[in-house]
């Protein structure tokens, strides 16, 4: 009864990505060339691959069985510098956002402003968290301070251009409500566009604290303070039931500031 | 005529108790931010910070001109850095499209226990930076490429599989249902009711953290993990001031090079 | 000859969806099945092929008993009832060809249908259903490239190409305009008489119903109110069907909907 059917016409499925079949062999060639030649510069020492496999477990060990109380004293001196440098970082950094993103947003900043407010930006989001942190460490010297600092920097970039963008987006009807009630630059801004992104920026800052927090694990490792400080201590010393510990206890806070930051955006809203 | 009076209300914003909380929130965020500073600062030195504009000067001194020679040793370091971050998401989009599908409600197989594994996975692997990753792997597998391609990849995996199971999670049903309806095989729903509907996002998300990848990965050297960071750190420990710079503005175009990049071909992907 | 007895659905919130549900469809008979929404016109269709598990009653598709089956064998009596969809279901991002041949999913081991390698017998059959339906000449453009109407034509080619024994419709009509509604259901119902193949048809519309279907059944609350010929249905049985005021029944579809939805999702936690 399928013969019925009959037509002859054959079927291929037309490709999905890129149509022309030189380009598409020309992309595959290349891909296959890339990758046979950035995997045989990898030089791996198998021996040494083996032997880790020993430290390897003592890790995974100490992972399950983490050892919070031998290196409390230090580990708890890490967390608090690391949570304590989260919170003023992300105040700071939010508190000096604010102007900079306005400043940085084409429908409320003449243009002289706008150009300053995104070449910040720019520099502040170019430059990642460690360089920078190299840097004020080299300046103010170890500790948090420079943790702190450097938390800070990457703050203002990342709110500022999330916070320019929300307001280069908000609904300029309401904006030209306000302005035609007569309303000064300052009462615009209170008016018209505070209430619209208010809530976006109380997200924002939620989601940068976490960010904070993490990143904040990250500077101690060159000198910036802070509980990565105490866990590049704990690894150098081979203690990997401690360094376990540390990692189980960053995983914590960040899921409960993942789940509570959640709550409070929905409350927000 | 008898005039009418009512009483006049008052118009306030918000009522007495709302403001009341609102203001206590904001009075108790200051009191905590106030108890924070004095905590971390305790051991500042300030006289440090004080001295910190002169430093700055001394270092930018010492920092320009940068020293551009040094450049024919960065080539090498530059190849290895890209190559990190490519084949570390490579490895890490491996592993996480399995575990994206275990995590999401939809195709996981287990609710009760696949998906909260996965989930933990994917949180683990999210809240640990890849420079804490390399940093283990140069203690457990030494020092090299592979540690850095590992530790890049282990980051991946979180922020790829989170993604990919939100995209998964927000299919449309009904495209599966009425493959589901044609008696086709699990494997097969997957191949043409899921993997259709998913495959632009998951594109876009490899995309995103390949270039993520790049600008991490240019700093894995500094625990030992290969690429430029090797350089850097090397660089920092002799205090070569205008090698530093010279770092700092080849890590700073590739990062700009790699963002153009994925912009480009997210753009020309959806 | 489709057989449904005792069909009982009640969803885990407590609701009846259906009850005692029993009818049958003789070959090539084409049934309209009316009902205001939530009258569980959708869960009875569903329950035919089961993609909502029925909690009580046998259906029977000529001799094989449908409710017990699982697995494999399910999947293989799935094969042979084709089903279309109100919002078409296609998947958006194959080309028209590749879902007409997702029909044959059920026929094909996993490595034919992954590299879209498909018998030529199966190609053949696609290629003239999509002269059938009028889309011969769309056959390698992507599903979200074309019209309503269009869509709903390579839906009734995928259900075709599974080469079933019995078709379920579920509201065909509901997202396309008066015109092309009319057109899709003049197409179902002249290939279901070319091929001797039976039909139950969702349909909201009760004057399209009444043009294109040779019986009619009446649902409302889950239970069979009316079972006859078109010309049989009189205002007054309408009455029955729908109510003299039915915001109620209104009320419950919105309920029927977020239900399927939940239903839906506990169904795909178990297909993987």
């Amino acid at each position: 009864m399928q013969s019925v059917f009959e037509t002859g016409r054959t079927w291929r499925r037309s490709p999905v990505l890129i149509k022309d079949w030189r380009w598409r062999w020309g992309i595959y060639l290349f891909s296959l060339v890339y990758l046979v030649l950035a995997i045989s510069t990898v030089e791996v020492n198998w021996t040494r691959v083996y032997e880790g496999l020993d430290r390897g477990w003592r890790f995974l060990q100490g992972f399950l069985v983490p050892d919070f109380t031998s290196r409390w004293r230090d580990i708890s001196t890490g967390l608090v510098e690391s949570l304590t440098m989260t919170l003023t970082s992300t105040v700071v950094g939010v508190l000096i956002s604010i102007p900079i993103g306005i400043g940085a947003a084409r429908n409320l900043a003449p243009v002289p402003i706008y150009l300053a407010c995104r070449a910040i930006v720019a520099v502040s989001r170019s430059l990642q968290e460690v360089i920078i942190a190299i840097l004020f460490v080299a300046m103010f010297g170890f500790g948090p301070f420079a943790g702190f600092l450097t938390l800070t920097f990457a703050t203002v970039g990342f709110i500022s251009k999330l916070l320019a963008e929300d307001i280069e987006e908000i609904d300029e009807g309401q904006a030209d409500a306000i302005r035609a009630t007569g309303a000064s630059w300052l009462q615009l801004v209170n008016y018209a566009v505070q209430p619209q992104v208010m809530p976006r920026l109380i997200g924002l800052s939620l989601y940068r604290l976490d960010i904070n927090f993490r990143e904040s694990a990250v500077i101690g490792i060159v000198g910036a303070g802070g509980i990565g400080a105490t866990l590049n201590t704990a690894i150098d010393r081979y203690e990997y039931d401690s360094a376990g510990a540390i990692l189980l206890i960053i995983i914590a806070i960040v899921m409960v500031a993942e789940y509570s930051s959640g709550f409070v955006r929905k409350w927000v809203q | 005529m008898p005039v009418l009076r009512t009483v006049q209300p008052t118009w306030r914003k918000r009522t007495t108790t709302a403001h009341l909380v609102l203001w206590g929130g904001w009075l108790a965020l200051a009191a905590l931010f106030a108890w924070c500073w004095r905590e971390m600062t305790k051991n500042t030195i300030w006289a440090f910070v004080w001295d910190a504009p002169e430093q700055a000067a001394d270092l930018g001194a010492r920092m320009f001109p940068p020293r551009w020679s040094y450049m024919e040793r960065l080539w090498w370091p530059l190849w290895d850095t890209l190559n990190i971050a490519t084949l570390g998401t490579i490895l890490g989009i491996l592993i996480a499209v399995p575990i994206a599908f275990c995590a999401a409600r939809n195709t996981t197989p287990s609710v009760y226990f696949v998906r909260p594994v996965a989930l933990f996975v994917i949180v683990a692997s999210r809240s640990i930076n890849s420079l804490i990753w390399a940093l283990l792997l140069v203690a457990i597998i030494g020092p090299g490429l592979l540690a850095g391609i590992v530790a890049i990849g282990l980051r991946s995996i979180g922020f790829v599989a989170k993604l990919l199971y939100e995209a998964i999670e927000e299919i449309d049903h009904g495209q599966v249902e009425a493959i589901t309806a044609t008696g086709a095989t699990s494997a097969q729903i997957i191949d043409y009711a899921i993997v259709p509907q998913v495959l632009p996002a998951f594109f876009g998300i490899s995309v995103f953290r390949w270039d993520i990848n790049i600008r991490e990965s240019t700093i894995l050297g500094l625990v030992g993990a290969g690429g430029i960071g090797l350089q850097l750190q090397a660089s920092l420990s002799t205090l070569a001031w205008p090698q530093v710079t010279l770092i700092f503005v080849v890590i700073l175009a590739t990062v700009v090079v790699s963002e153009w990049v994925s912009a480009k071909v997210r753009g020309a992907i959806t | 000859m489709l057989t449904v007895e005792n069909l009982t659905k009640i969803y885990k919130t407590g609701d009846r969806a259906l009850k005692d549900v029993s009818f049958t469809v003789q070959a090539g008979q084409v049934v309209g099945l009316i009902g205001p929404s939530g009258a569980g016109k959708s869960t009875l269709i569903r329950c035919v092929n089961r993609l909502v598990e029925p909690t009580s009653g046998k259906i029977r598709l000529d001799d094989r008993e449908l409710t017990r089956l699982s697995g494999a064998a399910l999947r293989s009596a799935r094969r042979r009832i084709g089903m279309i969809f109100q919002e078409f279901a296609l998947v958006e991002r194959l080309t028209v060809m590749e879902n007409v041949l997702s029909g044959r999913l059920g026929y094909v081991p996993f490595w034919r249908s992954f590299t879209r390698r498909f018998p030529q017998t199966d190609i053949d059959m696609a290629f003239a259903l999509l002269e059938r339906v009028g889309l011969s000449d769309q056959a390698d453009k992507r599903a979200d490239a074309l019209s309503g109407g269009q869509r709903q034509r390579v839906g009734i080619a995928r259900a075709l190409e599974q080469d079933p024994e019995l078709l379920l419709v579920d509201e065909p009509t509901a997202s396309l305009d008066p015109k092309t509604s009319r057109q899709i259901m003049r197409l179902i119902g002249e290939i279901c008489a070319e091929r001797n193949l039976p039909a139950i048809i969702n349909i909201h519309d009760v004057v399209l119903a009444q043009a294109f279907t040779a019986r009619i059944i009446g649902l409302r609350a889950g239970e069979v109110v009316f079972d006859g010929e078109p010309d049989q249905l009189t205002d007054k049985v309408l009455t029955t069907i729908y109510g003299e005021e039915d915001w109620n029944a209104m009320r419950r579809g919105a309920e029927e909907d977020s239900r399927d939805n939940q239903e839906a999702a506990e169904r795909m936690a178990g297909l993987v």
